[in-house]
């Protein structure tokens, strides 16, 4: 039952198979099970069963509030969640509980989804490995599983568990694993370069990046407020398009989202490719690209093209930009968004009380890590006002030229863009480590960043697993607002890889539920 | 040896000198025709000893920086409501907290309040403006930036006459313009209180967010009583558009003035910015002193620093403003949380366009009231008053409306009306600090009155008599007043019939009064 997907659990739950409450609590003792993971920063145990117990009452009645009613799902900590610990994972916002819930959050709850809990996540959102919180490293859980322990050069036992785990990829790492080590049915996590999508090709899970506007950022703490959407990260593609169906539309909090209302879609169960055009963009065979994923992604291509779609070779010449056009412009508006946090109105204070000014400085110095702090100087600097044309509005003008880049490519009529995720599969800690935050997040972003840039939907699919036994997905970018056409295409191929199911032992014990999604083989 | 700084008197054409004498006059040599920019800016008697370039004439260049507060029911970007001395903190929402997560929404009325100042201001109108952050660390400004608009304000190369008299005659009245640089859409802060004894700082966020329109004023200006009377004008200007309440005592109008000084033919000296001003009568005041102190400063040698100066209105001088920290780097950057705030006009409006979503500059510009120049003409052309009474009218809220409904209601002439309520009327509630609306005579009233002595029914001195009465017989409350008044005007026009002009009209009125009270 825990492994199957959202879709398939609401009917169960429809049909009386299991209830909210079973089902909630099924999901705690997974929880609990698999603590080691650090997927979690915040369970709430109590207000889960509460609401999983509302969920019965409306669902005995005949009157569910739809397809979400006793889900349980899981929110990452950037998102404000009313009488909720968020966190940021930072020591800045430790403790802080927000007396208001993020329009998505409160989307969720007016839909009878069950908040389980808070999600680990790289301090405010800034990393792609979920290593850098406060609150210590997620743990993908794929270095559990059978298909990983079986791969991974044997050696003694339970010393190498624990020197070998690899990391989830982030920032929405807890989200990822949360939902891949079904402790959840669905996840939200928020992506500002790659932020979703990462984390969902390490964990082999499904990761939606919507288009900038068709989901609320009211109630997201921001990363960067002109790329950051909140991600949906879901065990299968008809799972995406049903989170984001009861997610998508006008915010009149959020200025930025669209003005129309969002009429929710159903996929159809044999989408057709063959009058597609598909692109696969040259830039993206990047340097450090694993040949095994580069001979995926191949296959993927070959796919199509047996299906009869039209794949041709496109090219985004200013992507190659993106990384450092990114690392100004994201400075820059973390600096900004950083400056509220001076542990006045909220959050953490420090003792230094010698000048309002040494208050300052001391709370901010014991509230933000090394990253943080790194990035906020870098951004003050990028916005001096000597430096402002030189590097702000290049980068702002750099962008512009990446977004006109796919402008170009969509016009030339091409429908979808399919390219690689992540540049390997999930790497160590331990090797994780070796390298800085930043090293690794420019690296980390390279394939995922220019989406942000453009603010273009795209979705991480889970495509099959390496010679390590751990998950690779490739990407589809699709045309501004055109989710469905994106969600088509991902489902159709989806259909057409079978990636494996995780093996986790603490899943089965928890699951004795029948399973519906047995796979036989996978694509490789 | 001392001698006496003044202003030129007459012809100065904004040119100020260093004099031996008081109000020595120096003759049209200015750069502006005599006349022309002629204005009696009252020499403040300041000490200075006589300096080498002793007769070398100094040209004060004045500009100010205005935030008029916008009368609006809800913040600029959050639904709190706008009161003036609510308790702490009661009208604070999420937003202006700051609280992390929260984002800004544009207040549609406070973008009304900008487009009808900037059309009543002569502004070009930008279709498109942006707003922009502006960062600094202050316990009142809880997001550690105001959102602004610096790249693109929403009105931009206005202007504003105004008038004001020359040597202090009423009788002599120049028109001036001065440009209006730009007009932006911003963000209030909100209030430190500082306890110096328990020292600690105690913040009211209830400011916090309040929609401010900033009027740049360019440097057209030479004294303090151009600057006070182009204040003055602009404040009645907002009071009409109902756009602010242009209370300066609130802080609904704030008043920033950039002061400079230089010799004929030279680039502009240094300036020094000068805050704290709150009433029209400090600004004039403040302006003066800051152009005396520089020529002061300069003529001795001295330099002038670009700085921050506060106004102690208990002094009567400017003082440095503590420093923050040197020189503000502000980062501005674009606020991305707002698109492109967009406006139309009649041909630029989409046909399929929600009215309610969008704001027409012509639908606003048709609905502009009349200005108060607009005003003071129709007076003028209406009921032949001079143009100076035309002025005083304006001046004081509701006055001209009572005016014209005494004049609606009696015989008399209005150039005989104007008279009795701007000697008689105003010069008392001016003595006893009343507002035209709390005055105890009302219009109607006031025209029984002058009707009696129109038909001649009661001398003009008892006419006076009977309306000093009156007003002094003031009671505890206006209506208790009025009641008393008409009874008394009942009183006055019964005798009146009953004696037909036997008895002195004032005698009887005094018996009366004797008798009744």
């Amino acid at each position: 039952m825990l492994r199957s997907s959202l879709r398939q659990v609401s009917a169960a739950l429809k049909e009386g198979r299991v209830t909210p409450t079973e089902l909630c609590q099924r999901c705690l003792a997974l929880i609990k099970s698999t603590k080691f993971l650090n997927a979690y920063i915040t369970v709430t145990e109590e207000t889960a069963l509460k609401q999983a117990e509302e969920s019965e009452k409306r669902r005995k009645r005949g009157q569910p509030l739809g397809i979400l009613d006793g889900i349980p799902i899981a929110v990452k900590d950037n998102f404000n969640t009313a009488g909720i610990e968020t966190t940021c994972a930072s020591n800045m916002l430790k403790g802080y509980i927000s007396p208001y819930n993020a329009t998505v959050v409160q989307k969720l709850l007016d839909q009878g989804a069950v908040l389980l809990g808070k999600t680990n996540l790289d301090e405010f959102a800034m990393g792609s490995g979920s290593t850098d919180g406060v609150f210590g490293p997620v743990r993908n859980p794929w270095s559990y599983s059978k298909q990983y322990k079986e791969k991974s050069v044997p050696k003694s036992h339970s010393e190498d568990e624990e020197y070998n785990w690899v990391i989830t990829g982030g920032s929405s790492g807890g989200s990822a694993a949360a939902v891949s080590s079904f402790t959840c049915f669905a996840a939200l996590g928020s992506d500002t370069g790659g932020s979703t999508r990462n984390p969902a090709a390490h964990c082999g899970v499904v990761g939606l990046k919507p288009t900038y506007g068709l989901i609320s950022r009211h109630g997201l703490i921001p990363l960067v407020n002109s790329m950051d959407v909140p991600g949906i990260l879901t065990r299968c593609v008809d799972d995406a398009a049903v989170l984001l169906g009861s997610l998508a539309g006008h915010d009149p909090k959020d200025s930025t989202t669209i003005q129309d209302d969002f009429k929710p879609f159903e996929l159809p169960d044999l989408p057709d490719v063959s009058k597609l055009s598909i692109g696969i963009p040259k830039e993206y065979h990047a340097p450090g690209l694993s040949s095994e994923i580069l001979s995926l992604w191949s296959k993927a291509a070959d796919l199509f093209k047996n299906a009869g779609a039209k794949v041709v070779e496109v090219s985004l010449p200013h992507t190659r930009y993106s990384i450092v056009c990114y690392h100004v412009l994201c400075t820059a508006e973390v600096a900004s968004n950083m400056a509220r946090f001076d542990g006045l109105e909220y959050g953490h204070r420090s003792d230094v009380k010698d000048s309002t000014e040494s208050m300052y400085a001391a709370t901010r110095r014991e509230g933000f890590n090394d990253v943080v702090r790194g990035r906020i100087l870098s951004g003050n600097y990028f916005l001096l006002k000597q430096n402002y044309e030189k590097y702000f509005v290049k980068a702002q003008k750099v962008r512009r030229l990446i977004a006109n880049d796919f402008g170009k490519v969509f016009g030339s009529g091409v429908d979808i863009l399919l390219t690689p995720t992540t540049l390997s599969d999930a790497v160590p800690y331990t090797e994780f480590i070796q390298e800085d935050n930043r090293t690794r997040s420019a690296q980390d972003d390279i394939l995922t960043q220019a989406a942000n840039m453009a603010g273009l939907p795209a979705i991480n699919v889970p495509t099959a697993l390496s010679e390590r036994g751990l998950p690779v997905g490739l990407q589809f970018i699709g045309r501004s607002f055109q989710e469905k056409q994106l969600l088509t295409v991902a489902k159709w191929f989806e259909k057409q890889v079978q990636f494996p199911v995780i093996q986790l032992e603490e899943a089965e014990r928890h699951d004795n539920g029948v399973f519906q999604h047995q796979k036989s083989a996978s694509f490789s | 040896m001392a001698a006496v700084l003044a202003m030129v008197a007459r012809g100065c054409g904004g040119v100020w000198r260093r004099l031996r004498q008081r109000c020595a006059v120096r003759p049209g040599s200015g750069p502006f025709p005599r006349g022309e920019r002629a204005v009696a800016c009252n020499a403040r008697g300041g000490m200075m000893s006589a300096g080498k370039s002793g007769l070398t004439p100094w040209i004060p260049v004045v500009g100010l920086e205005i935030h008029a507060q916008i009368s609006s029911n809800s913040k600029l970007f959050s639904g709190s409501q706008v009161q003036f001395a609510a308790p702490p903190n009661s009208l604070v929402s999420f937003f202006d907290a700051s609280l992390p997560g929260t984002l800004p929404v544009l207040n549609r009325r406070c973008v009304e309040a900008a487009v009808m100042t900037g059309l009543a201001l002569n502004c070009h109108i930008n279709k498109k403006s942006l707003f922009d952050r502006k960062h600094y660390f202050y316990a009142d400004l809880p997001a550690g930036y105001q959102i602004t608009q610096q790249r693109v304000p929403i009105a931009v190369n206005g202007s504003l006459s105004y008038s004001l008299c020359i040597d202090n005659k009423m009788s002599q009245m120049v028109t001036k313009t001065v440009r209006i640089k730009q007009i932006q859409l911003e963000q209030d802060s909100g209030k430190s209180l500082h306890d110096d004894a328990r020292s600690q700082t105690l913040v009211d966020l209830n400011r916090a967010g309040v929609g401010l329109m900033e009027l740049v004023m360019e440097p057209d200006m030479c004294c303090g009583e151009e600057a006070a009377a182009a204040v003055r004008e602009l404040q009645l200007i907002l009071q009409t558009l109902g756009s602010s309440q242009a209370v300066m005592a609130e802080g609904q109008l704030r008043v920033d003035a950039n002061v400079s000084v230089h010799h004929p033919g030279e680039p502009y000296g240094v300036r020094t910015e000068v805050k704290n001003i709150n009433s029209i009568r400090f600004l004039a005041k403040a302006v003066d002193y800051e152009i005396q102190r520089q020529i002061e400063e300069l003529g001795n040698g001295g330099t002038i620093s670009n700085e921050t100066r506060a106004f102690d209105s208990k002094l009567g001088c400017t003082v440095p403003m503590r420093d923050k920290e040197g020189k503000q780097d502000y980062r501005f950057m674009p606020e991305p949380n707002l698109p492109p705030l967009i406006l139309y006009d009649a041909k630029s409006l989409p046909a399929n366009m929600n009215h309610q979503q969008v704001i027409n500059i012509d639908w606003i510009r048709e609905r502009l009231p009349d200005l108060p120049s607009v005003k003071r003409e129709k007076l003028v052309e209406q009921y032949g008053i001079l143009p100076e009474h035309s002025f005083t009218l304006l001046n004081e809220d509701g006055l001209p409306e009572f005016f014209e409904n005494v004049v609606k209601q009696t015989q008399m002439k209005p150039k005989k009306v104007i008279g009795w309520i701007l000697n008689d009327l105003l010069s008392y509630l001016k003595q006893h600090s009343l507002t035209v609306k709390e005055s105890p005579v009302s219009s109607f009233l006031l025209a029984d009155l002058l009707n009696l002595l129109e038909k001649k029914e009661i001398s003009s001195t008892a006419a006076k008599q009977v309306l000093a009465t009156s007003l002094s017989a003031f009671p505890h409350t206006c209506k208790q007043a009025r009641d008393l008044i008409a009874l008394l005007l009942c009183y006055v026009e019964m005798l009146v019939t009953k004696w037909d002009g036997t008895e002195d009209a004032a005698v009887t009125e005094k018996n009366w009064c004797l008798q009744g009270f």
